[in-house]
């Protein structure tokens, strides 16, 4: 199963408010995507509190239908 | 149930320093995230504890409980959950990783 990027970009938007957010679809499968999220509310946190907000915004879409996506955060400055 | 698997983690956390739960082995990862965090595990010299969560489904869904993250690989440096693929990965290029284990006192190539 797959989740198509539209779909994936939308959830992070409502879920992640105003976040700077760039996905791509590394292998041109949409199955394989890379996410680029700049938000404010990651600092203070650490790495792993960060990614761990982005799985929370996909809901319980992360390990199941979508297996592969690769995340990089950051804070704006 | 759940308190029963919880305690079968724990146990394999205790066993080393520096846990990998992992699709595959090191040798034969089954997955290209968990075989990334191998290859640099490998690089650096770290000797390590893996588990194959392919072989076990109850800890294949209980880790991802346990750490409240819902993908495999997961590092744990000290019985602390330390990342997935990706922030192994930051890590590692950052030095930081070298860092967490020359703080805890674990042997790496510093070489590499």
């Amino acid at each position: 199963m797959a989740v198509d990027l539209e779909t994936l970009e939308d959830l992070l938007k409502t879920n992640l408010p105003g976040a700077s957010i760039r996905i791509d679809d590394v292998r041109g499968d949409g199955e394989h995507y890379a996410a680029h999220i700049s938000y404010s509310e990651f600092a203070g946190k650490s790495r792993v509190q960060q990614h761990q907000m982005v799985y929370s915004a996909l809901g319980n879409k992360m390990g199941g239908e979508l297996h592969a996506l690769q995340i990089h955060t950051s804070i704006p400055k | 149930m759940e308190n029963i698997v919880f305690d079968r983690i724990k146990k394999e956390l205790a066993q080393d320093d520096v846990v990998l739960f992992m699709k595959g082995t090191p040798v034969f990862p089954q997955c290209g995230f968990s075989a990334a965090v191998a290859q640099i595990m490998g690089v650096l010299g770290v000797s390590y504890h893996s588990i194959d969560i392919l072989q076990d489904a109850d800890i294949r869904q209980g880790i991802k409980d346990f750490t409240n993250w819902p993908t495999i690989p997961q590092l744990y440096v000290k019985q602390e959950f330390v990342g997935g693929c990706d922030i192994i990965r930051e890590m590692y290029e950052a030095g930081e990783l070298q860092q967490l284990f020359e703080n805890n006192g674990i042997a790496y190539n510093k070489a590499a």
